[in-house]
This record gives C-alpha cells, sequence and structure tokens, in this order.
C-alpha cells in the first residue's frame, strides 16, 4: 500500500516522515549487508581486494566481514567448490540464520568454471544451496562485486513479508535448512538436491 | 659430477638415455638414496622432486637387427620418478626411476632418509595406487577418506555429473546425450 | 526430515587415520589427569589463509600434534593439463598460486622451453625479469600484511598492503590485459612487448616503493607486540629445514644460503647484483624480516634491470609454433625461484601435443612438511602466526 508522493512531501516539511513497515524493515536489511568471510580460492583475492581501500565495500553497508556464520547475513562463495569442500559449504549454509542471501562469485562457483572436467570438482554450488545473484568473470573485477552487492540490495527492496510471494522465513512450506551431501565411493551422495537445483532440460533436434 | 659412480657401486641400475636418468630397480633403491646422499661426490641433501607416472600397455615398434621392424607388446607399469639436488655442493639434478606393475605396486619409500618426501609419496599413493612401504603415515590428502579410486591412471572413469552442457561437443557431448530426453521422431 | 548436522562416514578399516578422533587419552604422571582436546581448526578459519584445515591436539594451551589436512581445493589441474595443450594449460598455471600469476607462468614457460630447447631472447628475458621481480614485491607485501592481521592488527597493514598491490595491478592490468590472471608468459618469450608508457609507469612504481617500505617498516619492524609474538616462535633447525625440502625464504630464514636464482642463474639473473639475506635463529620473526630485505633486494634487481632495459629486440623467439605444438620426446624438470619457494614442473612428452605426464612441485605443499614439528610445544595462537609465516596458498598446495 503505497502512501501518495505528494503528502508524504508535505508531511516531510512539517517535520513527519511516513512509510510502510516493510520499507523500514527492508531499508534497513539492504543497508547493513555483513558478509561471511569465506574465501575459497582466487576470487576470494578479489574479494578482499574489493574490501579495501580502492574499492571500498563498507561504504554499501558491509561493514564488518564476520568470521562466524551464525552472525553474518551474506555468503558469498568466492572460489571452486570442491566436492570434498561441499558438505562444509552446505554445513556453514545451515548454520547461517535467516534472512540469509548466497552470491556466486566467479565462474568456478557458477558452474564449475574453468576446472569443471574436474572430478573433484563441483559443477556449481546451486546444486545445493539456493543462490541469488551470480557473477561471472574469472575472477570478476572488484566493480563487478560492487555491482552485485547493489543488485542485490535492489532485490531485498523488493521482498514483501505478506501475501502470496512473501519471504522464505515467513513462509512454513519452505526450508531453511538443506541436507547435506556425503562423501561416497566415486561421488558425493547425493551429486545434486533435486529440490534446489533445476537445470532446464533442453530439447535438441536430431544429432 | 661423475653419475658412473652409481652405476659401479649399484650394478644393477641402468642409464636410460631418452630421458637422462636412472632405472633403479626396487630392491635397490634404498641403497642408491644413500649413495646419493652419504658419498663424497654427490652429498644430495634433499629431493626436490617425487612424481608418479602411469605407462599403460602399449605396442612399440622395435627395430630389429636385419632392419625390419616387429612391434612389440609392451607391459603396462607405473613408475616413481625423483629428482636430488645438493644444497651445500649447489648442483644437480640427479634423476631416478623406479619401475613396479600395475595391479600391486610397492614401492620402498624413501621418507626415512628425505623428510621431504613425506607428503609427496602419499600424494602418489593417493592418485595412483602406489604403496610406499616403510612410509611413517600413508593415507589419503588430496582426496577424501572414502574414495576408492585412484584419479590420475589413464584409465580412471569419472563420475558422470554431466546432466546439463549447455554447448556440449565432442565427449562431453556424448556424455550429456545420456542424460537429455529423447526428442520426438 | 532430512538430518541438520549429519555424521560423517566412518573411514575404511584400511585407511584409519594415525590418532583416533574418538579416543581421547587421560594423561598420565599429570597430577591433574587432565584430557587432550582435538579441536579441527578451519577449513572454514579467518586467519588459515584459505580452505586448509589444521587437526591439532591440545593438553591445555599447549600443541601436542598437529595434522594439516588439505585437498579441499583440489581442482586436478594436472588431469586437465595432461588433456590439453601445451599452450592450452597456460591460463591453469595463472591458477595454482593465485597471487603470483606471472612467476607461475614464467615456471612453466622455462621447463616447457627446457624440454623443447627453445632460446629466449634478450629483450624477453629483461621484461620477464621485470615481471617476476614486481610479482615479489607483491607477494610479500601482501603476505606480510596477510600475517600481521592474524597477530591482530585488525587490518591496517593489510590495506596498506594491498594500496600498494593495486599499483602494481594496475601495471599488469594495462601490459597482460589482466589484474590477477596474467596469462603473460609463452614459449621463447612473452605475449606482447612493452611501450615506453609501460616502461614510465614501472619506473614510477620501483621509485616511490622504498618509501612505501620505509612506512611500513617503521609501523612493524620495532613493534613491540610484534617482537613479542614472533620471536622464539616455530624455530626450524637448519638441518631439518634441507632434509625436509624446504625451500624459498623460510628456508633462507634458517640460515641455509640457497636461492635459485643464484645457483641455477636461469633467465639472466647473473647480471644483476643483489644480496640473499639470511636469518639468524629460523623463527618467525627472521621470515619476517628475511622478507622486508629481499623487498628491498628486489628493488634493487628492477632498477638494474631498467636501467639495462635494451631498446630494440625480440620479444618472442619468432622460429617457435605457438599453434600444433610438438615437443620431442623426452622429459625435463624446470624449476624456478617464486617468491615461496621453489617451483618446479615436471613434463613427460612422447611427442604428441599434450604432454603425457605433467606434475606441479608446489612449494607451499612441501613447506608443510615440517607444520607440526615447528608447532608441537607451541600455544594454539602461535600455531596461526606460524602458519601464516609458512606462506600458503592452498591453490598450490592443492593443485
Amino acid at each position: 500500500m503505497a502512501v501518495d508522493e505528494g503528502l508524504k512531501s508535505e508531511l516531510q516539511k512539517a517535520g513527519v516522515f511516513l512509510t510502510t513497515v516493510e520499507g523500514v524493515y527492508n531499508w534497513g536489511r539492504r543497508s547493513s549487508i555483513w558478509p561471511l568471510q569465506f574465501g575459497l580460492a582466487c576470487c576470494a583475492i578479489e574479494m578482499i581486494a574489493t574490501a579495501c581501500s580502492r574499492f571500498d565495500l563498507a561504504r554499501f553497508g558491509a561493514e564488518v566481514f564476520r568470521p562466524s556464520p551464525r552472525q553474518a547475513d551474506l555468503m558469498i562463495v568466492a572460489g571452486t567448490v570442491t566436492k570434498k569442500m561441499a558438505p562444509q559449504v552446505v554445513r556453514l549454509y545451515n548454520q547461517m540464520p535467516e534472512p540469509k542471501y548466497v552470491i556466486a562469485m566467479g565462474a568456478c562457483a557458477i558452474s564449475g568454471g574453468p576446472f569443471k572436467q574436474g572430478y573433484n570438482v563441483l559443477k556449481g554450488i546451486d546444486r545445493f544451496i539456493p543462490v541469488d545473484v551470480h557473477i561471472p568473470g574469472c575472477p570478476p573485477r572488484p566493480e563487478a562485486l560492487l555491482n552485485a552487492l547493489m543488485f542485490l540490495q535492489r532485490q531485498i527492496d523488493q521482498q514483501h513479508l505478506t501475501g502470496s510471494g512473501k519471504v522464505r522465513w515467513y513462509d512454513d512450506t519452505e526450508p531453511s535448512e538443506f541436507p547435506i551431501p556425503q562423501y561416497g565411493a566415486k561421488d558425493l551422495v547425493p551429486p545434486f538436491n533435486r529440490s534446489v537445483w533445476h537445470p532446464e532440460k533442453i530439447q535438441r533436434g536430431a544429432a | 659430477m661423475n653419475t658412473a659412480i652409481i652405476t659401479q657401486n649399484v650394478p644393477k641400475v641402468v642409464w636410460e638415455e631418452l630421458s637422462q636418468s636412472f632405472v633403479v630397480p626396487t630392491s635397490d633403491l634404498i641403497e642408491v638414496v644413500h649413495l646419493l646422499k652419504d658419498h663424497a661426490e654427490f652429498e644430495m641433501d634433499y629431493v626436490s622432486n617425487v612424481a608418479g607416472v602411469d605407462w599403460l600397455a602399449r605396442k612399440e615398434k622395435v627395430k630389429n637387427a636385419d632392419g625390419t621392424e616387429t612391434e612389440v607388446e609392451k607391459p603396462g607399469y607405473l613408475e616413481v620418478v625423483y629428482h636430488f639436488y645438493s644444497m651445500k655442493r649447489k648442483h644437480g639434478p640427479v634423476a631416478l626411476r623406479c619401475r613396479t606393475n600395475r595391479e600391486n605396486p610397492i614401492v620402498p619409500s624413501i621418507t626415512p632418509v628425505f623428510r621431504g618426501a613425506e607428503f609427496q609419496e602419499r600424494e602418489i599413493y593417493d592418485l595412483y595406487g602406489i604403496q610406499f612401504s616403510g612410509h611413517p603415515d600413508l593415507r589419503r590428502i588430496l582426496m577424501w577418506d572414502e574414495f576408492k579410486d585412484f584419479p590420475m591412471r589413464k584409465d580412471y572413469k569419472e563420475p558422470d555429473d554431466y546432466e546439463w552442457e549447455p554447448t556440449p561437443h565432442d565427449e562431453v557431448l556424448e556424455k550429456a546425450q545420456t542424460h537429455y530426453a529423447k526428442p520426438n521422431p | 526430515m532430512s538430518p541438520l548436522f549429519s555424521e560423517s562416514v566412518e573411514p575404511a578399516a584400511a585407511e584409519q587415520p594415525l590418532y583416533g578422533p574418538r579416543s581421547y587419552q587421560v594423561m598420565s604422571g599429570n597430577d591433574l589427569g587432565s584430557q587432550l582436546l582435538e579441536i579441527s581448526m578451519g577449513p572454514q578459519h579467518p586467519s588459515t589463509h584459505g580452505v586448509f584445515r589444521m587437526d591439532v591436539v591440545l593438553d591445555g594451551e599447549e600443541v601436542v600434534k598437529l595434522k594439516p589436512v588439505f585437498g579441499y581445493l583440489h581442482r586436478n589441474h594436472e588431469q586437465i593439463a595432461e588433456k590439453a595443450s601445451y599452450l592450452g594449460s597456460m591460463p591453469y598455471t595463472d591458477r595454482l598460486d593465485y597471487f603470483c600469476s606471472m612467476t607461475n607462468n614464467w615456471a612453466y614457460a622455462h621447463a616447457v622451453e627446457k624440454l623443447a630447447g627453445i632460446e629466449v631472447p634478450e629483450r624477453a628475458q629483461y621484461i620477464r625479469i621485470l615481471m617476476a621481480e614486481l610479482t615479489r614485491l607483491v607477494n610479500h607485501t601482501c603476505l606480510i600484511g596477510f600475517m600481521v592481521n592474524d597477530l591482530g592488527a585488525l587490518g591496517t597493514p593489510l590495506i596498506y598492503a594491498f594500496r600498494e598491490r593495486e599499483k602494481i595491478l594496475d601495471i599488469f592490468e594495462a601490459i597482460a590485459g589482466s589484474r590477477m590472471m596474467c596469462n603473460y608468459m609463452r614459449f621463447g618469450g612473452v605475449r606482447v612487448d612493452l611501450t615506453p608508457a609501460m616502461l614510465k609507469s614501472i619506473t614510477e612504481v620501483v621509485d616511490r616503493y622504498p618509501y612505501f617500505l620505509d612506512e611500513f617498516e617503521t609501523l612493524l619492524t620495532a613493534n613491540e607486540i610484534l617482537m613479542t609474538r614472533c620471536q622464539g616462535v616455530g624455530v626450524l633447525s637448519k638441518e631439518l629445514a634441507i632434509n625436509s625440502g624446504i625451500t624459498g625464504p623460510m628456508l633462507r630464514a634458517s640460515g641455509v644460503d640457497y636461492d635459485i636464482r643464484k645457483v641455477d642463474k636461469y633467465g639472466i639473473y647473473d647480471r644483476f647484483d643483489f644480496r640473499v639475506p639470511l636469518g639468524d635463529h629460523g623463527d618467525v620473526y627472521d621470515r619476517y624480516m628475511v622478507r622486508v630485505l629481499e623487498m628491498r633486494e628486489s628493488v634493487k634487481i628492477l632498477k638494474q634491470a631498467l636501467k639495462q632495459f635494451p631498446q630494440g629486440g625480440d620479444f618472442i623467439n619468432p622460429n617457435v609454433k605457438l599453434r600444433n605444438f610438438r615437443p620431442k620426446a623426452g622429459e625435463a624438470y624446470g624449476r624456478i625461484e617464486s617468491p615461496k619457494g621453489e617451483l618446479g614442473f615436471y613434463l613427460v612428452s612422447t611427442g604428441g601435443t599434450m604432454p603425457y605426464r605433467y606434475h606441479v612441485r608446489a612449494p607451499s605443499f612441501i613447506n608443510l612438511t615440517i607444520l607440526e614439528d615447528m608447532c608441537i610445544g607451541q600455544k594454539v595462537a602461535d600455531v596461526i602466526v606460524i602458519l601464516g609465516a609458512v606462506d600458503i596458498v592452498l591453490g598450490e598446495v592443492d593443485r
């Protein structure tokens, strides 16, 4: 339920500010996203460079990188996720409290990247946990990570607390924690989570 | 550096010209390694590189004495290659090779002599399956403990997780095609 | 309902680890009868420099046993290289030690040039030396930043270090096209030539670097906290270091004079006059000082190289075929002094376009052999400092 803009500006001049609960809630959340300190490989160095003084990440609200998942809002999966590491990534995601978001940074986190032929490489972290923003690049420039964070902030602005498209933590049917894969004899068991990963079925013609 | 001393002291060692290294049988490996470490000519004090190589069984053309070529079946083998250097005398390298069969590969470990081989031999055990007898702590190092294969061997089949490929071609296309829905004829 | 925290599967009987993670022993001979505590530091930890895990067994605060566990970043680089052409695996070498991509490229190019017997022209040699020494500056600066960050400096030296790194990365971006993954060296030379404008910007950075080093050292070298926490911690004796194959600044901090730039004289390093700093005690403080002094020597090499830079010449050997590159059958082991230690590539060729065997001798991997020896008897907090000084990069350890 939006407020009339003219009325809003009139009231502002008188010192009264009007907004919605949803607006304030989302504004608070998107302006102080605290990432989890979780760098895996080369993209982690670009993430650290983004947090340093040239491409300052703190001015977007990501003031501190929390080492503990219990205190973090955002998990930036930066780098190749291997099958040996995948159970730990899912475990960390489960430990993060809602609301939580995932950015898959770099080609390796999106789909395995240049190491896709690997027997130990998980071909994309979105096989096990839901991802909100993907950043292509190998490694993506720090400006790309800033762009992704701003994109995520715009996404958060549009989240609703009530109604049919409401957020995951108020919706009893959506899971917040996902099962952890086990180490099998040749591969992870299961190799992907069917409820999370929906690859397109491409209909190809004869050949 | 007079490397002929090695073949003089340990007669079963053979110099291979193509790879510029000494082929050492598994029974004499420790003796040669001690020779390299203690002899005044070499004084090799550290092993720089320990690598495994997998040679599959292959057919090779061998030249006979009368000029014709016959095809010879060479059996497959696994081998371990060592490169030794000396920090004291600042010379090197001396390369050794040790060959073993593929079914039950066992090579004596040089970790008791050179500590630097410890992790490298564990890696060769993990990826090739060569057992190193005498290694203080032989277990998997790069793959998880429950893994049951030896991935760097040439006949390793990797697990099938090519369910969705945007632009596959060649062998990846074959792997991905097993997952596609059959198109309507 | 799926379990939230599933128990890990029991390892097979044949591959039980040496120590039992569930067998706590009561200490004998101890009046208090305390128990040993086993903790797992990592793989997600603020100061393990990547996905590295250490299983530490503690008696109170002191370390009794320490086993490093890695493989969390094993991306089977060697198998990919055996299925790609020689030039095709050059971009993958960037991602080995992702801090120093130029030296990784050079090590691989050096090994292939040794295998195929390729000569490198003089201008290309000078360009390679410039890139390698700039990489050494980046690596040592950032490593000191990370190590001091682990000590509790909460980011200030790290931000100073990354500020300098950004200036050098701008040079790399202008020359090679990418900040980190440069993919710049080719067999017989480099990919593109340096223009006079790039030389000028390198000269500016090199001229200002000693002032930055002075500022850095003023903050850190005589700092009481650094001295108390680093001196006498993690002592490594000369004999153990040599026998374990440790190379690089860790070895030189223990007093062994072995720098591959002086021993093998690869490239044209014998034309430059530089010293090799050695440490006396082999502790963490010596490793820090060796790195700072090596940075000053690198600046010296850079200044000499810029002065001797040839006017004209080829930047790549024109006789080398880049497509369908087939070296003759044989093998080669080429090694260089990367900022972390001895980085070697072992290549076996059977005459085809792809290497038959491709192996990377990674310095960080070998340098971890004696982590346990250095940490036994120290406190848990010192383990972090010692690990920081070993200078590991997981891309290299796990390949």
